[in-house]
């Protein structure tokens, strides 16, 4: 599993983003630029992004709040809603549009509406996330 | 610019003005002629004469709440605090040899490093100005150290310059700023600039670049012993025979001019990175231990809030008490509620709609560090780096040296990374063990051989499955702070929001402290109001 995944990371290309994008919007930074491995797949995406909270299993988790289960769940029925959750954000999950290109959002979206136990097999795509994401928000202090 | 005539000088004004105005108008005038402006804290606030029988309940033990216990206690407030944690302190954490830690998932990671190492998965590092912590330090008797922020001979590293081989900092530093000075110099001596720069300005701009710069007698940024003398020798001074210092070659300029090295160098010129800054001796928790025992009696723990409730007369907290699983009440007149809006904002609350809105309006952060244990400082012994950080393009963001015990001879647990945005997500969705290993792979890059070689165990904290916080702090945006910082920070009728969320010094405990002693100051005054 850990062979698998480091290879996996290593085989994905690093793409540099720009470092006036990185200015530290307030608080403590580890400073210089990071080039990040830029996932392209649904499955790439999730496991890069999605799964530091939502789980390798799609399960999420509770503590003194919770992080929602993505499988078998049935508000993923319809596309608008996942869109608006991951362009957007909700409660501590930050909205990823800026982070993450509408691609990159389709492609995740499409793969958990067809993993983790859901089955709703109409594709996601780039459109359907630009027609629902924001601008991007301003870094403040 | 200077006329010639004799101005009075500023040390001349402001001692004018404290003999007019005392103290008070000194630091107003300061504040405006640029100085004294690092901070909001002017002391601590010296509550007092609460109404007999006042009761205060304090949602969490971190530092907000912590203080706010301690000011109200001492105004005359009855105070409890419920925290959902065994222990007290919040993010103000450290890890030890012997802590276990179980994050959200499931996976939990014995700690395994030495007597006196330690891990500081949150904050880690005080800058000079932020007064009200380094306040409560001193009178709380929390020993302080200093952390050394900035060192010329740690590396930089980037993936696409330098062969993608590390370079000295103050090698890439010095080589930036040579070439900087000898192409403004070659400017101002083609006559670009003398349209805007005097013909005097030129001389002094000249004379600086060239001082500034390491630049030879013809404006020349050079492999020579000037250029040597900030960047480093390839042969240093020494004594007898071989005493000549032999001056070292120069980095590509194309390379010079990779991002990582300039946004290296511009980290330390950010306000909350300069120079001095501390960290407390024997972990950063002990900072929260001491603020903890000012009112340990007053602590509930294992305590889970599921709802706040407020009328007329006073606020009544439901929760569950995790140890007996039972569910229970608190009530009081006041509540000052410290819990992180990542996990206030799935609490069933009664606050008005706005105030719910602007609870759920602020995403959270959601860093990775992880600590490595070392069997010995090879970073002292072998390349003479002393405290401070490598800064690499890797997720991993740095390798960051310990800042206590150098020459030390027994282990050393370095911060092996300080992951941010998709780095951080990356690592945070691994393992345990796998995060671990790409932090040994990563930081092999900046010193192979050594790095897996005195390798002895890790600890790794992914502040995304921090089952109390859920991330690591608030990430405001222009538009979120325009549409609901005030709502946010206002009273909702009994009870008022405190934390490094409702500050504008976010994701530093000095943002929660004063947050936190503006929220019980308004308090204090709204309940003799009442």
């Amino acid at each position: 599993m850990m062979t698998r995944s480091i290879l996996f990371a290593a085989a994905l290309a690093a793409v540099a983003v720009p470092a006036a994008a990185q200015a530290p919007a307030g608080g403590d930074t580890g400073g210089g630029v990071v080039r990040y491995r830029q996932p392209t797949t649904g499955a790439e995406v999730y496991e890069r992004i999605c799964q530091a909270c939502h789980m390798a299993d799609g399960q999420g988790a509770t503590g003194a709040g919770a992080i929602p289960a993505l499988a078998n769940n049935p508000k993923l029925s319809g596309a608008p809603y996942p869109i608006m959750v991951v362009t957007r954000g909700a409660g501590a999950m930050p909205g990823f549009t800026g982070m993450l290109s509408n691609a990159q959002m389709a492609e995740v979206i499409g793969y958990v509406r067809t993993h983790f136990g859901n089955a709703y097999a109409k594709p996601v795509t780039e459109a359907d996330v630009a027609a629902l994401a924001p601008a991007p928000p301003t870094p403040s202090h | 610019m200077g006329t010639g005539v004799q101005r009075t000088t500023r040390r001349q004004l402001l001692s004018a003005i404290a003999l007019a105005g005392g103290t008070a108008a000194l630091y107003q005038a300061m504040t405006t002629l640029g100085h004294a402006a690092e901070t909001q804290f002017t002391g601590p606030p010296n509550l007092s004469g609460a109404r007999k029988g006042s009761t205060v309940l304090v949602l969490g033990a971190g530092l907000a709440g912590l203080l706010a216990a301690h000011e109200l206690s001492k105004a005359g407030y009855k105070v409890r605090i419920l925290e959902f944690q065994n222990r007290a302190g919040g993010r103000n954490w450290s890890l030890r040899g012997g802590d276990t830690y179980t994050e959200l998932g499931g996976a939990t990671q014995k700690i395994g490093f030495q007597p006196g190492n330690y891990l500081n998965p949150g904050p880690w590092r005080i800058p000079h100005h932020h007064r009200t912590l380094l306040h409560y330090c001193r009178q709380f008797g929390v020993a302080l150290e200093p952390f050394i922020q900035f060192n010329h001979n740690t590396y930089i590293h980037s993936s696409t310059a330098f062969g993608g081989k590390p370079v000295r900092f103050k090698a890439a530093k010095a080589d930036f700023e040579g070439n900087v000075a000898e192409l403004l110099a070659k400017s101002v001596n083609q006559k670009a600039l003398d349209e805007e720069v005097s013909a005097e300005d030129r001389e002094r701009l000249l004379e600086a670049l060239r001082g500034w710069g390491m630049l030879d007698k013809d404006y020349r940024y050079v492999s020579g012993l000037r250029a040597s003398a900030h960047r480093g020798y390839e042969r240093p001074p020494g004594g007898g025979v071989n005493g000549a210092p032999i001056p070292s070659p120069l980095l590509d300029f194309h390379d010079v001019l990779d991002p990582q090295v300039w946004t290296s160098m511009g980290f330390f010129m950010g306000h909350e990175m300069q120079t001095t800054m501390f960290q407390p001796v024997g972990g950063m928790d002990m900072i929260g231990k001491a603020f903890a025992r000012q009112v340990q009696d007053l602590i509930t723990y294992n305590a889970k809030v599921s709802k706040i409730a407020q009328d007329r007369k006073g606020v009544e907290v439901t929760y569950t008490d995790t140890a007996s699983n039972t569910v229970q009440t608190a009530k009081a007149d006041w509540c000052v509620c410290t819990i992180p809006l990542s996990i206030l904002s799935q609490v069933d609350m009664q606050v008005t709609d706005e105030m719910m809105a602007a609870i759920r309006a602020v995403p959270y952060s959601g860093q990775v560090k992880i600590g490595l244990e070392m069997r010995r400082r090879f970073w002292e012994e072998d390349e003479s780096i002393y405290g401070g950080h490598s800064f690499t393009d890797q997720e991993i963001g740095l390798i960051s040296y310990p800042n206590n015990d150098l020459f030390g001879r027994g282990p050393a647990v370095l911060l092996g990374a300080f992951a941010r945005e998709p780095g951080a997500y990356w690592l945070a969705g691994m393992t345990p063990e796998q995060r671990i290993e790409v932090a040994l792979a990563q930081g092999s890059v900046i010193h192979p051989g050594a790095y897996r070689k005195e390798f002895m165990t890790g600890a790794s904290v992914a502040w995304s499955r921090v089952p109390w916080a859920l991330g690591c702090c608030a990430r405001w945006s222009e538009e979120t702070r325009k549409e609901h910082y005030q709502t946010l920070v206002a009273m909702d009728r009994r009870i008022v929001l405190a934390g490094e969320h409702a500050s504008y010094v976010g994701c530093w405990m000095e943002g929660a402290l004063l947050s936190s002693l503006d929220a019980i100051t308004r308090l204090h005054k709204r309940a003799l109001e009442a």
